[in-house]
């Protein structure tokens, strides 16, 4: 019988621990986790903050279902691997024997270190328990500061602004996540922010929180305003938790480097999700990924590996869903800024297309702002961003990750015809009835 | 507006006779929005965890999951009950 053991238990250990469970009927899985609160949905603590969703809805997995799956959890912050004696030590616990590891220890809020960060009403957004203390905290705060500018930052803001405080965000630079939208897009957003309330500080840094009696009261900007607040929310970027990972002798970059099977340097221990650089073909550099869905077919291919399968993990290309101030978006591909010798123009137009796709009905369709922007290629499409409606979201998936052969209408998305999502559905169904022909 | 409004009730009626509700797994972050948004108590989310279609025959197709849905993950799908009369529309 196969010991396997597996640290952390977010999407990439659950996967992992799914993968060996079908794979052996008979292996000893432990997965140990330093969370008090097992697994549950990181992403969903955004939806927690607004008050959509109760505590207890964000977790997927039952105690039946880790019964069925035959896992014995095991609480508590693993200390120390040594990879000669395959023995993991558990602080304050066991020391646990196994013949395969998985290092899926996750990533955590970079800290910004300035003064006043330790004083109390500073708080991030990575567990369940930052979540909760975030919510104990608004009791009581009437205004709240929130720096950062991804979508964690978002989060945080559009989580407190529903609870009624009075919100001040501030961005680095002089719009919102200028490295993936557009100036278009990020005015979109800023500007729905701004309607439900929120104050948005443009090219805003901190210098300096000031407390009163331990607690935040104030926080000093670089340009020497200041701006009285009783919380201060930070999400400046994350740092993938490696320490254990270089205490042992894995070879680690920024996260820990893990070849195209996700196994790390050292015989049976592997590595997977935010914590895992995985190669990245595109590219041709061994890349971060912070995203539930990559950290779950990680986990689910590391899982199978663990259990003596030969599989290779193919990093597929960029594709991220997530809510902006109440606009569902999707990110397809390359969007950002950066150079791409290949574009030749970027299309933008109206997501909603009355156009019926086959076989679908219709997703959500009561947006009142629908966007679409299409960076086209020479022969293909590089990337898109589907705003509002998503009828076209799925078709643009499909064309950008399976690098659909784009001529035929390449001459009309370069001529920015209105209906630009009518052309991409129209050519998405011929485009798909000629795919099912080929691979019939 | 008006357009929009027909187009939703039409939409919903014929939901109701032909459609499932069918979730895209690599969209999916199981928060649990749409269990908990399930007006007869369908675990919506395990279906998207497994990638599957809500077969549940309680399911009402009301689209209230796929309404509240944070990310777009779940949509309606012809179900293939009427596609005789239909042929034109096989996959």
């Amino acid at each position: 019988m196969r010991r396997y053991a597996i640290i952390g238990s977010g999407a990439a250990g659950i996967a992992a621990a799914e993968a060996i469970r079908t794979s052996d009927a008979a292996a000893e899985i432990n997965l140990i986790s330093d969370d008090p609160h097992g697994f549950y949905s990181r992403p969903g603590l955004a939806y927690f903050l607004t008050g959509e969703l109760p505590e207890d809805g964000l977790f997927p997995f039952s105690d039946k279902d880790f019964s069925n799956l035959r896992i014995r959890r095991i609480r508590g912050q693993a200390e120390q691997i040594d990879p000669q004696a395959h023995t993991l030590q558990i602080s304050q616990g066991p020391t646990l024997p196994f013949d395969r590891l998985l290092i899926a220890t996750g990533a955590c809020a970079s800290r910004p270190s300035m003064p006043g960060i330790d004083l109390e009403g500073v708080v991030k957004l990575d567990h369940l328990e930052d979540a909760r203390r975030i919510l104990h905290l608004a009791h009581r705060a009437k205004t709240v500061v929130v720096v950062g500018g991804g979508i964690t930052a978002l989060e945080i803001v559009e989580g407190l602004r529903a609870r009624g405080k009075r919100t001040h965000y501030f961005l680095r630079g002089d719009r919102y996540w200028s490295n993936v939208l557009d100036e278009h897009e990020s005015r979109l957003i800023e500007q729905r922010l701004q309607a439900e309330g929120v104050q948005l500080h443009y090219q805003t840094e901190l210098s300096e929180i000031i407390g009163s009696k331990g607690q935040v009261a104030a926080v000093r900007t670089q340009d020497g305003r200041l701006i009285k607040t009783d919380m201060l929310a930070f999400a400046i970027g994350i740092q993938p938790r490696k320490t254990l990972a270089v205490q042992c002798g894995v070879m680690t970059d920024r996260g820990i480097l893990v070849d195209d099977h996700l196994q790390t340097n050292l015989p049976d221990i592997f590595s997977a999700g935010d914590v895992a650089q995985v190669f990245d073909p595109i590219s041709g550099k061994s890349v971060l990924d912070s995203l539930w869905g990559p950290a779950r077919s990680q986990g689910t291919t590391a899982g199978k590996n663990m259990a003596g399968a030969d599989e290779v993990y193919r990093k597929p290309a960029a594709f991220n869903v997530t809510r902006l101030s109440g606009l569902t978006t999707t990110i397809i591909g390359n969007v950002g800024k950066g150079p791409d010798g290949d574009l030749l123009t970027i299309a933008r137009g109206d997501s909603e297309t009355f156009r019926q796709l086959p076989d679908a009905i219709t997703a959500q369709a009561d947006f009142n702002v629908n966007h679409l922007r299409v960076l086209v290629g020479e022969r293909h499409l590089l990337g898109a961003i589907v705003m509002g409606d998503q009828t076209l979201s799925k078709p643009l998936q499909h064309l950008v990750i399976r690098r659909a052969e784009i001529t035929p209408i390449r001459q009309q998305l370069i001529q920015g015809t209105a209906a630009l999502a009518d052309i991409l559905a129209d050519f998405w169904i011929q485009w798909r009835s000629k795919d099912a022909q080929t691979l019939a | 507006m008006l357009k929009s409004l027909f187009r939703k009730e039409a939409v919903r009626r014929e939901s109701l006779v032909a459609g499932q509700v069918v979730p895209d797994l690599v969209r999916c972050v199981q928060c649990g929005i749409c269990t908990y948004s399930c007006p007869i108590g369908i675990d919506v989310r395990r279906h998207a965890w497994l990638g599957q279609p809500i077969k549940d025959s309680h399911c009402l197709t009301c689209g209230e999951c796929i309404a509240r849905c944070p990310r777009g993950v779940l949509r309606f799908e012809r179900t293939n009950l009427f596609m005789l009369d239909n042929p034109q529309e096989e996959d």
